[in-house]
């Protein structure tokens, strides 16, 4: 008989807590449908590790299941490329490609990032605090391969950070977003034209874009080529079932293993502790000041041109794709229904891709 | 204790050149490749490429 209720006596207070926490991913994924494919996971695989010796994660000598797919596809970094290669066949470059300077926006949104790693800085060591900067980035994939080139021993948290503030772009930018503009900037409109993109800028773009990064950020070149070259299997027009299974398949496949891998980094005793919360203020703090660099630099700019831009779009440089993008396109449209800024802001939160993965090598450049 | 770890008020400011020049950097490389791109874009314009955006 006591071998049914032994078990019980390993269960404290800390397991509990996670198990809400992994409640209220859950919910969050469900009943707000945020980021479900990540959050699900991430809050099922919460309450999985949080059991009382829980069977899923390695104890001592023996080897868990959930740790192995860590060191199998997490530790050195393969999962989240591989993911990259089922993000780059998702991305339609032509927005951006037909209107090139909306690239700037997405330069100025990672401004977060930069001054998260000066605030972190006052806390923790330079390495941590630039994987804990690069929550900033908006991008899961990133933030798990700078954090792990960095050896940050906060992986764990980071990782829920990065991928729960994605989720969270909804609710986090508007605020933010308001509190920088009047409600005559959120109505101006802005005129989409769309220029005719060739079929041979759409494949050369890739493959410039990864030698120009390989080139300049070395260390980000793994993450740019691997995104670049799932865009080069879209856009080459001879490999359309390749590129159809690296956008529905592959990328539904690492997905499944990487939220519920992530998980196995949220075991009480390494995430209930006060830098976990610390290092969720910071990622904050690099969400809000990533969306106040792309809106302020648009103001900044706009003082200096004739045709008005609406300063929305700047905050859709973040790189969250497609959340930021339909964020300002959705608060256009309410401040004005025939203000459509899908386009502009869709080409804004593309190019907030590629400059947070830059962003990324520049932190590996200083720091690796 | 609340605070694990040292508060060092002072390594903000220490750290503003990363900003700066992570800035920076940024901004030049996307610059090149916004560069790039219209180059791309003037280049390949008269070309009868089939598919158009």
């Amino acid at each position: 008989m006591e071998i049914l209720y032994q078990n019980l006596l390993n269960l404290d207070w800390k397991m509990i807590v996670m198990w809400l926490i992994g409640g209220v991913l859950i919910y969050l994924a469900i009943k707000k449908d945020m980021e479900p494919s990540l959050l699900l996971p991430m809050g099922f695989g919460a309450i999985l590790v949080n059991l009382p010796l829980s069977g899923a994660v390695s104890h001592g000598a023996e080897e868990g299941p959930l740790t192995i797919l860590y060191h199998a596809g997490i530790a050195n970094e393969l999962f989240p490329l591989l993911l990259f290669i089922g993000i780059g066949a998702m991305i339609d470059f032509g927005p951006l490609l037909s209107n090139p300077l909306l690239m700037l926006f997405g330069a100025a949104a990672q401004f977060g990032i930069f001054f998260t790693l000066c605030l972190a800085s006052m806390f923790f060591d330079l390495n941590d605090a630039a994987s804990i900067a690069i929550i900033g980035a908006a991008d899961g994939p990133t933030s798990i391969v700078v954090g792990q080139k960095l050896n940050s021993n906060y992986i764990g948290a980071i990782m829920v950070a990065a991928y729960s503030y994605m989720a969270l772009v909804p609710i986090i930018q508007p605020p933010i977003i308001k509190l920088l503009t009047s409600k005559k900037e959120r109505q101006i409109k802005m005129e989409y034209t769309q220029r005719p993109v060739s079929k041979t800028t759409r494949i050369l773009f890739p493959i410039c874009i990864t030698i120009i990064a390989g080139l300049i950020a070395p260390a980000s070149v793994a993450l740019v080529g691997f995104l670049m070259f799932g865009n080069l299997i879209r856009e080459c027009g001879v490999l359309d079932s390749l590129s159809e299974t690296a956008q529905k398949v592959l990328a539904n496949l690492v997905t499944i293993f990487l939220g519920i891998t992530i998980a196995s980094q949220m075991q009480a005793e390494n995430f209930l502790k006060f830098d976990t919360l610390l290092i969720l203020g910071l990622g904050l703090i690099a969400f809000i000041m990533d969306t106040a660099g792309g809106v302020l630099f648009a103001k900044i700019l706009n003082l200096f041109l004739k045709k008005k831009l609406n300063p929305m779009i700047g905050a859709a440089g973040i790189s969250a794709f497609p959340m930021s993008g339909r964020v300002v396109h959705k608060l256009a449209l309410k401040e004005d229904p025939t203000n459509f800024l899908l386009m502009q802001a869709t080409g804004v939160n593309v190019s907030g891709q590629i400059a947070s993965v830059i962003a990324g090598g520049m932190i590996l450049n200083f720091f690796l | 204790m609340l605070i694990p770890m040292d508060f060092q008020p002072i390594h903000f400011v220490e750290n503003l050149r990363y900003m700066g020049i992570g800035m920076l950097g940024v901004f030049i490389v996307i610059g090149v490749i916004a560069g790039l791109t219209i180059l791309l874009n003037s280049i390949t314009k008269d070309k009868n490429d089939d598919e158009r955006a």
